[in-house]
């Protein structure tokens, strides 16, 4: 793969670290129930199709960054900054969980 | 089923091999099973096997998207050992690897098991402390195990790398010798018969796409072949687990990642054991073939895509050849992945669901080749009482809101 860092353009995969599944929103920790606080800690979504994911470019600026990839094909459909909001993208495979 | 036997084998040479029956049944799927097992793969089959021959319950259908053992069943490297690390984990290992030193007679299948002996390597001085600490933890739960030294292990495998100027210098490492390598096709068709035999229907070609859940109770599946009705549904679909479950609406803790292995073209005998090193992520061994089967850590991103990135191919050989440098002259003759199914604590799941009637064996990971007998026993056994087996108690899917993790992918590290 050749991955579009946002500050530094296409590199190639091996100096990226893949963090996994972005946009987790972390549940409040005093009221949240155990399995909820278990579902944040370790459930992730796992798509056959399109995934949302973080990556790290560790042998390069340093910096997080997101991607949105297909995890069939590998297709890297965009690359935004961390604080940018989930872009609306079109699923190749339908969007199976 | 035609028991093999020297005695089968004369006979049909004498037919010039023309009459040999088939292995199991092509039947065609009914619409309605006591028990569904999705998923064709060593877990699939050994569940429906044990179902039928302790549970006596022989209304089954094991449902397969492809072929038999086409998925990680067919595709690992084969190892089996039972040195883990925590008394769950190895209580459960060593049964299986004692359920694998029987299982050839039991399913009147060679499963060519060779128990060759695994060895790891410590590449420094700190990884050879944990060994000690890690080998020492097998013995007392009375599993073998062996702290070897640095000359024992330069003369069980002279392909090492043992040189001064070695870029990952052995210090030493741990033995079991029970552990070694079994042929994985054997393993799946070997089930495969001896459930077939027992009344399973095994279908290929049949990809289940979804499942019908009505009151909290599985009612049935979606099939490509059409809707069959049961109330017992097991799931044993690796990299799929995700996916399947969700048809039940059941979340999981399983994130899907593609590991690798290859072979080398083959050569004469030169490596009697499996050797691992867990720091450099390389493990190898020497097949019936002579190949040299190599593998290593999985890629590290999520993936559905069988096949490996060149990034992790590289990684790995770049260690293998580190390690034994005649590799470097060898070709390589076919490399290719599977996806594998892992948890957060690298541990399994094989437990109840909050879906009745929905029963799932799940999180084998890396390593779950070697829990093939353990695995279809403990889960057949749960589907049967509709409660876990004493032995896979721990590996619970509620382990994880309970904060109970069998966190093995800390305390063994990469696990094949
Ligand atoms: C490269 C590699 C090396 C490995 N090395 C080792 C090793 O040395 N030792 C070890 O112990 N383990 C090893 N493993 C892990 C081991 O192979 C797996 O944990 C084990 O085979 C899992 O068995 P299974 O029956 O659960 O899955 P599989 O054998 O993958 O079977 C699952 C089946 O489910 C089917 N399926 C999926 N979705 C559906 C659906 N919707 N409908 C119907 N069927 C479906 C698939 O087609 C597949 O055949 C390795 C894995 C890989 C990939
Ligand atoms: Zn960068």
């Amino acid at each position: 793969m050749r991955i579009e860092c946002p500050w530094c353009g296409s590199r190639s995969e091996d100096e990226f670290v893949c963090g996994g599944q972005s946009h987790i929103a972390r549940p409040e920790p005093a009221t949240a129930s155990d399995a909820e606080w278990a579902a944040y800690l370790y459930q992730r979504d796992n798509p056959k199709g399109l995934h949302h994911e973080r990556w790290l470019h560790r042998f390069g600026c340093g910096q997080w960054f997101n991607v949105a990839r297909d995890t069939v094909s590998h297709n890297i459909l965009a690359s935004y900054p961390m604080t940018a909001p989930k872009p609306e993208l079109p699923d190749a495979n339908g969007g199976e969980a | 089923m035609e028991r093999y036997s020297a005695f089968a084998l004369l006979k049909n040479a004498l037919g010039g091999h023309r009459h040999w029956p088939q292995a199991w049944r092509s039947p065609e799927l009914k619409r309605q099973y006591d028990v569904v097992i999705i998923g064709g793969g060593g877990h699939g089959l050994a569940t429906a096997y044990y179902l039928a021959k302790v549970h006596g319950i022989s209304n089954i259908a094991v449902l397969e998207k492809g072929w038999l053992g086409g998925g990680n069943t067919g595709r690992n490297t084969a190892v089996s050992r039972s040195n883990y690390f925590y008394p769950e984990s190895t209580r459960f290992y060593e049964y299986s690897l004692k359920g694998y030193e029987s299982l050839g007679r039991e399913l009147n299948f060679n499963i060519m098991l060779s128990q060759i002996g695994i060895i790891n390597l410590a590449c420094s001085r700190h990884e050879l402390e944990i060994f000690r600490r890690w080998a020492t933890a097998i013995q007392v739960q009375g599993v073998d195990s062996e702290v070897l030294g640095r000359e024992q292990i330069a003369t069980m495998v002279p392909m090492l790398n043992m040189s001064a100027s070695a870029r990952y210098p052995v210090h030493g490492g741990f033995i079991q010798r029970r552990g070694g390598i079994s042929r994985h096709d054997a393993v799946a068709w070997g089930y495969a018969r001896a459930a077939s035999s027992l009344g399973v229907d095994i279908i290929q070609n049949c990809e289940v796409t979804g499942i019908e859940v009505s009151d909290g109770c599985v009612r049935g599946v979606k099939t490509s072949r059409g809707s069959v009705r049961t109330d017992k549904l097991g799931m044993a679909v690796a990299g799929h687990s995700t996916v399947v479950a969700a048809m039940a609406g059941v979340k999981l803790p399983i994130v899907s990642q593609t590991l690798q292995a290859m072979v080398s073209e083959p050569v004469k005998p030169c490596l009697d054991h499996v050797v691992m090193s867990p720091m450099v992520h390389c493990y190898i061994s020497q097949s019936d073939r002579g190949e040299i089967v190599i593998g290593g850590g999985a890629d590290t991103h999520p993936s559905y895509g069988q096949r490996g990135s060149l990034q992790s191919t590289e990684a790995v050989l770049n260690a293998a050849v580190e390690l034994y440098p005649m590799l470097s002259r060898m070709k390589l003759m076919r490399q290719w992945g599977g996806i594998v199914d892992i948890a957060p604590d690298a541990s399994p799941i094989v437990s109840k669901t909050p879906v009745t009637g929905f029963y799932i064996s799940t999180g084998w990971g890396t390593g779950g080749y070697k829990a093939i007998p353990a695995g279809g026993e403990t889960l057949a056994h749960t589907i049967a009482h509709d409660a876990p087996h004493p032995l896979v108690e721990p590996f619970s899917l509620d382990r994880f809101a309970r904060g109970r993790l069998i966190d093995e992918g800390a305390a063994a590290g990469v696990a094949h």
